[in-house]
Parts: structure tokens; sequence; C-alpha cells
């Protein structure tokens, strides 16, 4: 197995004795096929045990080691050595206050998932001895590509609008609330709406599109965004130039 | 233990040049600032057209100046370049189900282009280009 | 918070949108030939002027004219703000504003003629 010596460059906070992040430089002995936070696991078992990081599955499915490297927000154990010069710079996800190192606080983002209610909401309770919410196939893949989503927060990373405006609800969890909109079982629409429909809902929203190029599971947040828009849209127009057209 | 996280400000102005795509991004939304002003080129030409045979004329001579030129090459640039990117993105905004699986986003923008094509001919062949 | 009122110029943006990404182009080779002195026939005074005339000729030149306007106007509102101006209420009023003036001259205009 071939050796590689990787700079790994990681931005340190250490909110007891720090006024500010700093970086600081690991020299890494990698193998060739290692990714990232293998690199990091390297660092935290050999080199220095106060650096700290999330991480769990190693497989791309928790979702929880995020960060930016060379710039760019992506899962750590994803992103290949290979694919990488000598160099690394390693920093916790942008538009995310930093807890510690490279933990980030995320209350925010998971105040606005549970904002959106992603989880099915019924058109009509049935009991256990009516049986089972049948779906088809066509209607399943409908919405199938937004329940890959793993809360990982990428596609907030990337969003220059979230950023910007730290109200927005932001890209995944909209896109969580379009899967649920746009599932047959579902009869929470109205509900949602009232929270994605709004000003710091859908439409802070500018279309950069940067959420979709970064997301690790090709859930397309900005492509469930722009439905958002347009649904919303018709609604509106029905709701004040059609008054009779409410149900 | 304490908590006292630490938060990273975004620069307000000069955010977009953190990374190619955000000055994508920028670029196509300054096609916005041509898409205007042809438009209130076009009302100037109504204008002139609503007064008359010398004031149209006149319009259509003040076209041909350098700066008329420089002006609709450099809005046709940038309007070429909203189009694109607008046709591109419509598969986002509008995917197309059938029955089990999603058509292409390919097939749909290339739809976009077909219809832009036949469009742009049918303008060109009824205005007497050709 | 109640749901927005975007929808109305969004509406307005996306279908000022699609019509100029289809028809602008093609617009701006046929003035352009006229200034490089290959008037086409359609932009000679006459014809135009026919063209404008006709009920469905002035509907052409109002919708293209007034949807390329709010679609500029409510996207340079979102730009502005993306380059770091922040008084939103203002721009929105002016850009919107101007979209407006904008539609009600058109309609001035293509009724005189």
């Amino acid at each position: 197995m071939s050796e590689r010596q990787i700079q790994l460059e990681v931005l340190r906070y250490n909110p007891e004795t720090d006024s500010e992040p700093r970086f600081q430089t690991y020299s890494v002995p990698c193998e060739a096929e290692w990714v990232v936070l293998d690199a990091l696991n390297y660092v935290k078992d050999h080199l220095d045990t106060t650096l700290s990081y999330r991480w769990s599955c190693h497989m791309a499915v928790c979702g929880s080691c995020g960060m930016m490297i060379n710039g760019e927000p992506t899962l750590s154990c994803k992103a290949f050595l290979r694919d990488y010069p000598d160099t690394i710079r390693v920093e916790p996800l942008v538009h995310f206050p930093i807890e510690r190192d490279l933990v980030t606080v995320i209350d925010d983002f998971m105040e606005k998932l549970n904002r959106v209610k992603p989880y099915l909401i019924p058109k009509e309770a049935r009991t256990i001895a009516e049986g089972e919410y049948r779906q088809s196939p066509a209607e399943l893949k409908r919405f199938k590509q937004y329940t890959l989503c793993i809360n990982c927060m990428l596609c907030y990373s990337a969003c220059p609008e979230y950023g910007l405006i730290p109200d927005f609800i932001g890209p995944a969890a909209i896109a969580l609330a379009h899967r649920y909109n746009s599932d047959s079982r579902d009869g929470g629409r109205e509900q949602r709406q009232q929270v994605i429909a709004t000003k710091e809902g859908v439409w802070e929203c500018s279309f950069v599109g940067a959420c979709s190029e970064v997301c690790p599971k090709h859930v397309d947040p900005a492509a469930a965004l722009q439905q958002v828009k347009i649904a919303s849209t018709v609604d509106w127009y029905k709701e004040h130039l059609m008054p009779w057209g409410k149900s | 233990m304490s908590r006292k996280p630490y938060v990273r400000e975004v620069p307000k102005t000069t955010w977009y040049f953190r990374q190619g795509r955000y000055m994508r991004y920028m670029g196509r939304e300054v096609t916005c600032i041509f898409v205007g002003a042809y438009a209130l080129f076009l009302l100037v030409a109504i204008k002139r057209l609503s007064e008359g045979r010398a004031a149209y004329e006149a319009f259509l001579e003040g076209l041909s100046s350098p700066a008329g030129i420089l002006f609709q090459v450099v809005t046709l640039i940038f309007v070429l370049y909203h189009a694109t990117s607008w046709f591109n993105l419509t598969p986002k905004a509008m995917p197309v189900q059938r029955g089990e699986q999603f058509l292409p986003g390919g097939v749909i923008v290339g739809a976009h282009y077909a219809g832009w094509v036949v469009v742009s001919l049918v303008v060109l062949f009824l205005a007497g280009v050709f | 918070m109640a749901k927005s009122n975007k929808p109305i110029v969004w509406g307005l943006f996306a279908a000022g949108g699609t019509l100029t990404a289809f028809f602008l182009p093609a617009l701006i080779v046929l003035t352009l030939l006229a200034a490089l002195g290959y008037v086409p026939d359609l932009l000679a005074y006459e014809n135009m002027r026919a063209f404008a005339e006709h009920w469905f000729g002035k509907l052409v030149l109002f919708v293209i004219v007034s949807l390329s306007l709010w679609h500029a106007a409510h996207r340079l509102r979102i730009t502005l703000h993306d380059f770091g101006f922040r008084s939103d209420t203002l721009i929105a009023s002016a850009v919107y504003l101007v979209a407006a003036l904008g539609t009600i001259a058109a309609i001035v205009y293509l009724l005189r003629i």
C-alpha cells in the first residue's frame, strides 16, 4: 500500500481559551485510499487528542461529518484524498456558529426542520384494523428523491442566501416540506404552506442552485424550492383572484 | 463548561467572490439590467413610432451610432446568457413525470432549445429578414 | 407568519423570464440588423406603423415591453440585495414603480398609434 504525506490545515477553536479560531497544521501519513475523515481520525488517535469533530457512520448515511474541505461543503467520509492536493484545508461548515474546532451549533437548523412538520399528516386517520395507507409506485416516485435527505446541512453551508439572511428556513427543511406535500397519503399541505409560503420561507430563495450541487445524496433541494414557488404562486392567484375556487 | 460559540460573519458585499458558482449566479442575475434596458429601449421606439415618421426614422438612424451598436451587441450577449441559463433550469422547476419515471432533464431542456430556435426563425421570417 | 404576497411579482418575473428568453434574442438581432444598415421590412416606418395599428400588434408589443420590465425589476431587486444593498422596501418600491410606469407608458403610446 502506498503512503502519502498530507498537510492537514484544520481550523481550531477552543471556546475556553480562544477569542477567535486559528489554523493548525498536522502532517499526516495517509494511505492512498483514505478519505479526509480517516486523516482526521489519525490526528485524533496519534497526533492530537484534543481535536473535536462529529462523525459516526463513515459511509455517507448519518450526515454528521460535513465540513468545509478546501472551501467546499463536503462530507469528510466521502472526500477521497486521491481527489485532493497534498495540502488540504478543513474548516467547520460555514453559516453555522462554531461550538469547538470542527463542531458547529446546529440548533437553528433543528428548529427550522421541526417547524415545517416533516412527517406524514394523514388525510384521514385510519385504525390499524382498517389497514395500511396504500400508495402506487408512481405516487412514491413523485417524492422519492426528497426522502433521501440525511440532514447533513451541507446545503445550508452552500446557500449564500442562508448566510446573508439567517431567518431563511433554507433548502433541506423546505425540500422536506415539499416531500410530504407531494405525498399522496398526506393532508398537511396547508399547515406547511403557512410556514414555507412566507417571506422567510421559500421566497428568500433566489435559485442560486448551490444546495443541489453540494448535496451528497442528490436530493436536489433547488428543484423542490422552485416547485414550491410555482405551487405557492398558483395558490396565491387562486386565493386572491378566484375566491370562489377555494374549497 | 461554559459555551461561547464563535460566529463567522458573511461579507455582505463581496460574498460571491468566494466560489465560482456564486460568480456564475451573479452573472445570470445581472442580465436583468440588460433585459430592462432593452425593454426601455423598445418603449422609446414605440414612443417615436407614435410621434410619426420623422421621429421614428431619426430613431432608426440613431441605432447605427457606435454607442447604439455597442449597446445592442452587449445586450445580445447578456440576453443570450439569460436565455440559456433560463432554459437550462427548466427541468428543476417543471419536472415531467410519466408513470414511474421522470422525463430526463435533457429532453425538457432540449425541447425548450428547439422551441427557441423555431420562435426565433419565425420572428426573423415574419420580419422579412429572409 | 402570514403567507407572502411575493407571488404577484414572482409570477410576472417568471412569465417575463420565459418570454424574454424566447423572444428578446431574435428582436435584438432585428434591431441590430437595422443598425448595421440592413433594415428588416417590418422595421420600415409604414410596416411598423401598420403592425402597431392592429390590436394584435399592440398586444404583442405591450406584453413584450411590460413583462420584460417586470422581469428585470424583480430580478434587479434580488440582485441589489445580493450586492449588499439592504434597504429592500425602498429598492422594491423604486423598481416596481419604474416597471408600473413603463407599463402605463406603453399603453399610452400604443393607444396613440
